[in-house]
C-alpha cells in the first residue's frame, strides 16, 4: 500500500513541477518567476522526503533542510533586489 | 510497521501530494500575480507539511524505539517562512505595478521587454 | 527577579531548546543538555538585536488560539483548493484594508503571518504609522465581512494573549 501511495505521490508532484516550470518560463512578470522558483524548491523538498521514505533512509533529511533554508534566503534576496535594486545596503 | 501507521502514512502522502499539485495548479492557472500568490503559500505549504508528517510517522514507527522529530523542524521552518515570502513578493509586485521603480528596476524591466506585458 | 536575570527571554529560550531538540532528533541526554545550555546562552548573546518583546500573559489562550489556527489552516486550504480548481470567473479578488487596534510590531507581524496562512488571504503590508493591515483576498465578495472576521477571529485573541 505504501509503495502504491509513493508512486501516486511522485506522479502528482511531477505534474506540479511541470506546472511550476510552465509559470517560470511564461512569466510574465519577474515576481511570477521568483514565485515559481520558490515553489519548485518547496516541491523538491517534498520529493526528497518521499525519496527518503522509499529508500527508508534518513540521509535525505539534511538535504531537505538545507534546500528549505537556501530556498528561503534566495527568494528573500531576489525580493529585496526587486524592491530596492540592491541586496546588501 | 503496523498496518494502522502504514495506512496513515500512505494517506498523508497522497493527500499531501494532492495539495502540492493543487498549489501548482493555482500558480499556473490563476489570472494575475496577487491571486497566484495564494496557491503556493497555502496549498503547497500544507501539502509539504502533510508529507513531512508522514515521514515523521514512518521513521518513528520503524520498529526500534527511536522517534524521528527532525521533520518537524522543516515543517516549523516552512510555516514560519511561507508568509514572509508571500509578504515580500506581494510587496515587490505592488511596488513594480505602482511604477515607482528606480533605475535598476527600469533596467530589469527593459531586459524583460520582449515578454508581453500582463 | 532571579528568574528574570537567568532567563531574560523565556519564550526565546524555549524556542531555541525545542528547535535544537527537533533537529538533533533528541537523540541523547548529552544533546539535550547541550540544547539547554544553548537556550541559556543564545538569548543573552543576541539580546542587542531584539526589539522589546511583548509579554505573553495568557499561555492557555495561546494554546487555544493555536488549535483554532491549525483547524483554520486545514479548512481554509480545502476552500482555496476548491476555488483553484473551480471556475475562475466567479472569484472576486480584492485588496482590503484592515484597521488594527493592536499597537505592537511583534504582534502585528504575528497577525500578518496568521492571516497569510489562513482563509484565502495574504497579508501584504503593515502600515505602522496608521496601523493598517493591507490584505489581499482571493475571493471576497463582501470585504466588510472579511475585515470583521479577521478582527474578531485573530486580532482579538492575539491582543488578549499579549495584552496589548
Amino acid at each position: 500500500m505504501l509503495n502504491a501511495a509513493l508512486e501516486i505521490a511522485f506522479v502528482l508532484i511531477a505534474v506540479a513541477q511541470a506546472l511550476n516550470l510552465y509559470r517560470l518560463l511564461r512569466g510574465p512578470d519577474l515576481c511570477d518567476r521568483i514565485l515559481a522558483l520558490d515553489t519548485i524548491g518547496i516541491n523538491a523538498i517534498a520529493m526528497l522526503v518521499l525519496f527518503g521514505i522509499r529508500s527508508a533512509s534518513t540521509a535525505y533529511f539534511e538535504v531537505a533542510l538545507l534546500l528549505a533554508l537556501l530556498g528561503f534566503v534566495g527568494t528573500i534576496a531576489l525580493c529585496k533586489f526587486l524592491l530596492r535594486g540592491d541586496i546588501i545596503e | 510497521m503496523n498496518p494502522t501507521s502504514e495506512a496513515s502514512v500512505a494517506a498523508l502522502i497522497v493527500l499531501g501530494a494532492l495539495f502540492v499539485l493543487l498549489g501548482s495548479v493555482g500558480l499556473a492557472r490563476l489570472p494575475d500575480f496577487l491571486t497566484r500568490l495564494h496557491g503556493p503559500t497555502k496549498a503547497t505549504t500544507l501539502g509539504v507539511g502533510a508529507i513531512l508528517l508522514a515521514s515523521a510517522i514512518f521513521f518513528s514507527s520503524g520498529g526500534s524505539a527511536a522517534i524521528s522529530l527532525h521533520e518537524l523542524a522543516i515543517l516549523l521552518f516552512l510555516f514560519i517562512t511561507a508568509p514572509i515570502t508571500a509578504h515580500l513578493l506581494a510587496k515587490a509586485a505592488l511596488h513594480r505595478q505602482a511604477g515607482t521603480s528606480d533605475e535598476v528596476n527600469a533596467e530589469t524591466r527593459a531586459d524583460d521587454g520582449h515578454q508581453a506585458p500582463d | 527577579m532571579m528568574r528574570r536575570r537567568l532567563l531574560p527571554r523565556p519564550l526565546l529560550s524555549f524556542s531555541v531548546f525545542v528547535v535544537w531538540a527537533l533537529i538533533t532528533n533528541a537523540a541523547s541526554l548529552a544533546l539535550l543538555v547541550l540544547g539547554a545550555l544553548l537556550a541559556l546562552v543564545v538569548p543573552r548573546l543576541t539580546a542587542p538585536f531584539w526589539p522589546q518583546p511583548p509579554r505573553l500573559v495568557r499561555p492557555l489562550s495561546a494554546l487555544r488560539f493555536l488549535a483554532v489556527f491549525a483547524f483554520d489552516i486545514v479548512t481554509a486550504n480545502w476552500r482555496v483548493a476548491r476555488q483553484v480548481v473551480g471556475p475562475l470567473h466567479r472569484l472576486s479578488p480584492a485588496l482590503v484594508e484592515v484597521p488594527l487596534e493592536l499597537r505592537d510590531p511583534f504582534v502585528a507581524t504575528l497577525l500578518a503571518s496568521v492571516v497569510s496562512l489562513t482563509p484565502g488571504t495574504v497579508a501584504i503590508d503593515v502600515d505602522r504609522r496608521n496601523w493598517i493591515l493591507l490584505v489581499h483576498a482571493l475571493d471576497a465578495p463582501d470585504p466588510r465581512a472579511l475585515i470583521a472576521e479577521i478582527k474578531q477571529r485573530y486580532e482579538q485573541p492575539l491582543r488578549e494573549i499579549f495584552a496589548c
